[in-house]
């Protein structure tokens, strides 16, 4: 069983996203080591990018930053590695904008990942339409392939949705607003329905993210599905701290536990 | 399954988050409607001759093409068309397409403000809300025409983030059109972006082209030897080579920013930056992107807020590799001078970005034989850029 079947075991699960490189590499590292152990059953590791159009405020600062500090995908995949030197066991996703990886050359990019113990790959320009050069080229690396995460969003119409969720891998990730990542005061009232929806085509895991803030959506929204994915808040929260990774031990375990 | 091709050869695409892609299939099918509808193309072309001021003429720039000593010159006076710039005729086709989809709001990015005031003087023509994205450096630089767009009842929102210019705006244009997509039009204005924005954004802009090419043979009795248009994201050019590009003798000519020079890095020449300009993925389409090794999208440079952009449409990427168009750049100094110099042998006042065309018509017209003939597409027309030529030629008034 691959570490990701391995993590769903236990549903819903919890997933954050933190970005390599903030506010600094050590930091971060030493924070996603705290996620990790601490209650996160999945971690989303943020790769860079100077344009991330997907993204609201927070991520997009938090982002820049990282830049600003000098992370690239280089560093970035090295920092995977050492995460599972560290003995981090959970899976651990990449999640990044494309050009980066056309940059560092899907082959090397690809094997790069897979060498420093990364699970999968989450790309938000990425659509279905596109994906085909990315999966060939993970497809041709390992047997089976790493999984090149699907997302779905609320204005996906159901043909569509069938299409996406049909032959998806690893987990879907279901995008539960329009808009771009941030908290939310409310979470949309069609959740539901759009959750059954998706389920109707596909049996892999709905994991829903965007806009989950407090530990109270977290359990509101985990009821609904297989797994809850926590990205500004996560990033704000630990980011505005004085002591990033106690924050951090503290932030997963209230999210895990609310879930429980 | 899409209804057109999505990509011009290896570029172009659809490189956008999953939110926006039912939108980008509702467009594209809009579109193809809309091509196909008589009534579509009536009220179009109808407003193109009673509100742009259709056609625009070509003009045999004479002073100019005796001074140079060599090819003869024409310009087609697309700064002529209303809010002074092609801008308006992307600008009103996909105003169109908003109303036939039933959306009420228009978002739009802006550089050199162009673009948005023709988004916000469609929206104001069709009674459709308007916001406009654009960077605070270029708010500063182009500032009449932040003054215009209010006027036309538009909101300016500033963006901050980034390197607060053209790119930047584009980001949070398509931010806020994937927070509201469904009542909220995107209205890009280049032949940039996703399937399928390059395609509709060209054939809103053919009719530069089509005009040119009957005005040429009208007034010359011939087609021109050369055609030559500036290039950001590239509209105006595409709009203009379009009706050119099957008559295999004319040379097509696009002219990017070389800001300070290509040799000192501070420049926006996609195809003149060797070492900073590869294939990439950026705004939701594959094309030459300036970028930094690790994939970082490169700062750019240019006096004129209109080509100052890391990325080029994904058509024109095309045109380059198969050789059907050439492309150069002239720098910051060499456009301004163009300015100049159209100013005192034309009494015309181009707009900065149409200078760049200008200033490579000045290069290569006196190594051209009299009777030889170059077509330059006069993209815009300055009155915007009189605050910066002052300060860049240290004018007093």
């Amino acid at each position: 069983m691959n570490r990701i079947e391995n993590a769903f075991k236990n549903k819903p699960i919890f997933m954050p996203y933190f970005p390599l490189g903030y506010p600094d590499l050590d930091t971060s590292i030493d924070v996603i080591e705290a996620l990790a152990k601490n209650g996160a059953d999945l971690i989303e590791v943020g790769l860079s990018f100077s344009d991330p159009l997907a993204d609201g405020p927070v991520i997009q600062k938090a982002t820049q930053t990282a830049l600003e500090q000098g992370i690239t995908v280089k560093k970035s995949l090295a920092a995977v590695a050492e995460l599972r030197k560290r003995g981090v066991t959970i899976p651990l996703i990449l999640m990044g904008y494309y050009n980066p990886m056309l940059a560092y050359g899907l082959e090397a990019f690809v094997r790069g990942a897979r060498e420093a113990g990364a699970d999968g790959f989450i790309i938000p320009d990425l659509p279905l339409e596109e994906e085909e050069e990315f999966t060939s080229i993970v497809g041709a690396d390992r047997d089976p392939p790493l999984p090149l995460i699907r997302m779905l969003a609320p204005t996906s119409p159901n043909e569509r949705m069938e299409s996406i969720a049909r032959n998806a891998k690893g987990f879907i990730y279901l995008v539960s607003v329009t808009g771009v990542t941030g908290t939310r005061t409310s979470i949309s009232d069609g959740l539901g329905e759009l959750i059954a929806r998706v389920r109707e085509y596909t049996s892999v895991p709905v994991c829903v993210g965007f806009g989950i803030g407090t530990p109270e959506q977290a359990k509101q929204i985990g009821a609904l599905v297989d797994g809850v994915i926590v990205g500004s808040a996560c990033v704000k929260t630990i980011g505005s701290s004085e002591k990033p990774v106690e924050t951090a031990k503290q932030f997963a375990a209230e999210f895990r536990s609310a879930l429980k | 399954m899409t209804l057109l091709p999505t990509k011009f050869g290896i570029y172009g695409g659809q490189f956008v988050p999953e939110t926006l892609m039912p939108a980008l299939i509702e467009l594209e099918q809009a579109f193809v409607d809309a091509q196909k509808d008589p009534a579509f193309r009536r009220e179009f072309e109808g407003l193109l001759a009673s509100f742009v001021g259709r056609p625009t003429p070509l003009t045999h720039a004479k002073r100019l093409s005796e001074q140079l000593g060599g090819a003869q010159i024409y310009l087609k006076r697309e700064d002529l068309a209303h809010t002074g710039a092609h801008k308006i005729n992307n600008a009103l086709g996909q105003a169109l397409l908003v109303k036939r989809m039933g959306k009420k709001r228009i978002v739009a990015e802006t550089g050199a403000g162009q673009h948005g005031v023709a988004s916000a003087t469609a929206a104001a023509l069709l009674g459709l809300e308007c916001v406009v994205y654009m960077g605070v450096v270029d708010i500063a630089r182009q500032e009449p025409n932040v003054f215009r767009m209010k006027l036309l009842g538009a909101e300016v929102r500033p963006v901050t983030s980034g390197t607060q210019t053209l790119k930047d705006a584009i980001n949070e244009a398509i931010r806020d059109w994937v927070t509201n997509v469904r009542d909220t039009h995107y209205l890009l204005g280049s032949a940039l972006g996703p399937h399928p924005y390059p395609t509709i954004v060209r054939e809103f802009q053919s009719v530069i082209g089509i005009e040119a090419r009957e005005q040429m043979l009208r007034d010359a009795g011939r087609l021109p030897d050369t055609v030559i248009a500036c290039v950001g994201g590239g509209s105006n050019a595409i709009g203009v080579f379009s009706g050119f590009v099957d008559d295999e003798q004319v040379e097509l000519i696009g002219v990017e920013a070389g800001g300070s020079g290509i040799a000192s890095g501070k420049h926006a020449a996609r195809f003149g930056g060797a070492t900073k300009a590869r294939v990439g993925v950026i705004h939701g389409t594959r094309t030459y992107v300036l970028q930094d090794d690790d994939g970082q999208i490169a700062e750019t440079h240019s006096v004129s807020a209109g080509l100052d952009y890391a990325a080029v449409g994904p058509e024109h990427a095309m045109m380059r590799d198969s050789e059907r168009a050439f492309y150069t750049s002239a720098t910051d100094e060499e456009a301004l001078s163009a300015f100049q110099t159209l100013c005192h042998t034309e009494g015309i006042i181009p707009a900065l970005e149409s200078s760049h065309a200008v200033a490579e018509v000045i290069k290569r017209a006196p190594k051209m034989r009299k009777d030889q003939v170059i077509l330059v597409n006069l993209s815009g027309r300055g009155d915007k850029d009189l605050n910066t030529v002052i300060k860049e030629l240290g004018m007093n008034l």
